[in-house]
């Protein structure tokens, strides 16, 4: 067993708004071991980005997190002051966003944020730090590497900026690093190039990798393991290939139903859609939060939901016995 | 950025040349100079005789010419009121003008500056209300009655400072915050309205996910970016204090350029009117420069195509 760089349990993030308190992130589970990519699936608004956000502490103050358990290489980052949070931030845990058009400086070089990142963290002189800088560029597969130091953002394509990011993320060699849809902003080709990037450095550099999408897609080609979240909880859970080929949980069934198949979807075919909206979170939430959309619904799923291991790892939050996948 | 530059020098130049001509034509666009200077009574032969004594009878692009050539040499005449040199009378007026001007102006960006930032940091906290409550005062102030009001309380009742002329520092405190406070609302507004969408911005998370530290992501990732605009604007305010401190320098006698400018205007003094002019033209047009190439070194995109 490798050693596990990230335990999370219990996670909840609360909103405090005028018409009562939102509850965005509902006391989600998870464990990352260095070396996973673990992809954190689902629609706008489950909760995926504040997740992310919440684990390296990015939220703004009026956001409340809470959890039982918080653990990064078996720190609690519960007890860390803001000072030692901050510490390890871009050090051992890095971010990388998913907007490249507008998250780097527009006042300052490729170079001057490069070595930032590092001298922040490192007593190393600004010349050791642009020499580090250019020889990830160049890992993440930048050409000349050297000229394109003195360039500023905004005379950059999209793709290179997000291959920029990256380069930042990987500046301090973190152990974790937390991708927020990093590909959403690019075109197709693109990001095929990114994902594969990212899956090589994460093989090569040994690290645990977070991946925030919405695109089942990205999940398929670069997941370890998957972790679909629904209205603020995490609805499903297992290795990637445990979820493609048993989904266990209606949401999860219907996600996969979107995407076309190629040989099994035929042309004109209508492909699957989940009808309704994420349900409002403000306030008390019981019972399952995806039962007025869910085609299997119940009067008991308005109780308690049980979580229910499906084999392995692998667990689901359904009112269902038998799994999804054997009744449809 | 050299390129930039000379563009910009270049475009500084155009202007400062179409004031020139513009301050020039002043004098003939107010009626036929020469029967304006002989007086009520004059005679045909008596306007005759002044025109050539002053040189309107020639052309007007030879006495452009010669009087821009002249003006460059720092020559702009006598003026008709005191019989002295132009260059003269205004050395003096000016030095007191832009002192005045210089310190109000720094005296509005060291309040106004980090005071919005505060606010910006903060928005709705006392901070911001105590900025927007002084930015409003300010504003809604006439400078002649704020100026008066000083005058009364440190002058007359605690007999602090000292109410009128320009001998000591000390006569310029009320004047530089009289005047100051006038330029501040604005520059604070602004500094808090940039930092506020700024500090919003993806590349301030960026920072903050580096783990830069609050006063670093404050000063070096979003002010940086905020202070683009301020420093247009104070430029402007900086243009404005030179040729329009005409009240405060009145309130204190402070016999500044401002001043001397409108007591010209009144007694038709055109040599000094339009060295005034040209010269607060000159003035402007610098400060805008300058403000151009400050905002190219902040905002690369400004500089680098």
């Amino acid at each position: 067993m490798s050693e596990t760089i990230l335990n999370v349990q219990g996670l909840t993030v609360d909103i405090p708004l005028a018409a009562g308190t939102l509850q965005a992130v509902r006391g989600i589970d998870f464990e990352l071991k260095r070396g996973e990519t673990l992809c954190i699936v689902g629609e706008s608004g489950s909760g995926k980005s504040l997740t992310s956000l919440a684990v390296i502490g990015l939220l703004g103050k009026r956001l409340k997190v809470g959890a039982s358990k918080l653990e990064f290489e078996g720190r609690d980052l519960r007890s860390l002051t803001r000072k030692q949070m901050q510490a390890l931030r871009g050090d051992r845990m890095a971010m990388i966003f998913q907007e490249p058009m507008t998250s780097l400086n527009p006042a300052y070089t490729i170079g001057d944020q490069l070595a930032e990142a590092l001298q922040l963290h490192r007593k190393v002189s600004k010349a050791e730090a642009m020499a580090r800088a250019a020889d990830l560029l160049g890992k993440v597969g930048i050409t000349a590497a050297e000229s394109r130091l003195q360039q500023y953002p905004h005379q950059l394509s999209g793709g290179l900026r997000q291959r920029v990011m990256i380069a930042m993320a990987l500046m301090c060699e973190p152990d974790l690093i937390i991708a927020d849809e990093p590909t959403t902003a690019l075109d197709v080709t693109i990001q095929a190039q990114i994902l594969r990037l990212l899956a090589d450095l994460k093989r090569e550099m040994n690290l645990a990798l977070i991946l925030v999408t919405h695109d089942l897609g990205v999940v398929a080609r670069i997941a370890d393991k998957v972790a679909v979240m629904y209205a603020g909880e995490i609805v499903e859970s297992g290795t990637a290939k445990e979820i493609f080929d048993a989904p266990s949980h209606p949401y999860t069934r219907g996600l996969l139903d979107c995407i076309p198949v190629p040989g099994k979807t035929r042309p004109g075919e209508p492909l699957g859609s989940i009808p309704g909206i994420v349900p409002s979170l403000i306030g008390d939430v019981s019972g399952c939060a995806f039962r007025s959309r869910c085609v299997l619904a119940r009067e008991t799923c308005s109780g308690r939901i049980p979580k229910r291991s499906a084999s392995g790892e692998h667990t689901y939050r359904c009112i269902q016995e038998t799994l999804v996948s054997e009744v449809a | 950025m050299l390129a930039f530059a000379l563009k910009r020098l270049g475009l500084a130049i155009l202007v400062t040349f179409t004031v020139s001509v513009i301050s020039f034509s002043l004098l003939h666009l107010s009626g036929d100079p020469a029967t304006s200077l002989a007086g009520e009574n004059a005679t045909a032969a008596d306007i005759a005789a002044i025109s050539r004594q002053y040189g309107f009878d020639r052309p007007l692009t030879v006495q452009y010419t010669d009087w821009l050539w002249k003006a460059l040499h720092g020559d702009f005449g006598e003026s008709y009121y005191f019989k002295l040199p132009v260059a003269d009378l205004i050395a003096d007026r000016l030095s007191i003008t832009m002192t005045l001007g210089i310190c109000a102006i720094s005296f509005a960006l060291l309040t106004a500056v980090p005071l919005g930032v505060a606010a910006a940091v903060r928005p709705n906290s006392v901070v911001d209300r105590t900025a927007l409550f002084l930015s409003v005062a300010g504003q809604a102030m006439p400078s002649f009655w704020f100026g008066l009001v000083m005058i009364v309380i440190f002058s007359i009742k605690l007999r602090l400072l000292p109410a009128s002329g320009s001998e000591t520092w000390r006569h310029f405190i009320m004047p530089t915050v009289v005047l100051g406070y006038y330029a501040m609302p604005a520059i604070m507004r602004l500094t808090r309205a940039g930092m506020l969408e700024v500090l919003n911005a993806d590349y301030i998370r960026t920072a903050r996910a580096k783990g830069a530290g609050a006063g670093r992501v404050l000063f070096k990732h979003a002010l940086r970016n905020a202070i683009v605009p301020v420093v247009s604007l104070s430029a402007v305010q900086m243009g404005f204090m030179l040729g329009g401190s005409v009240v405060v320098e009145a309130i204190f006698s402070l016999h500044g350029a401002g001043y001397l400018a409108w007591e010209s205007i009144g007694r038709h003094d055109l040599p000094t009117v339009q060295a005034l002019i040209l010269i607060f033209s000159c003035f402007y047009i610098l400060f805008t420069l300058l403000s151009d190439l400050a905002n190219a070194w902040l905002d690369p995109r400004i500089r680098v195509g």
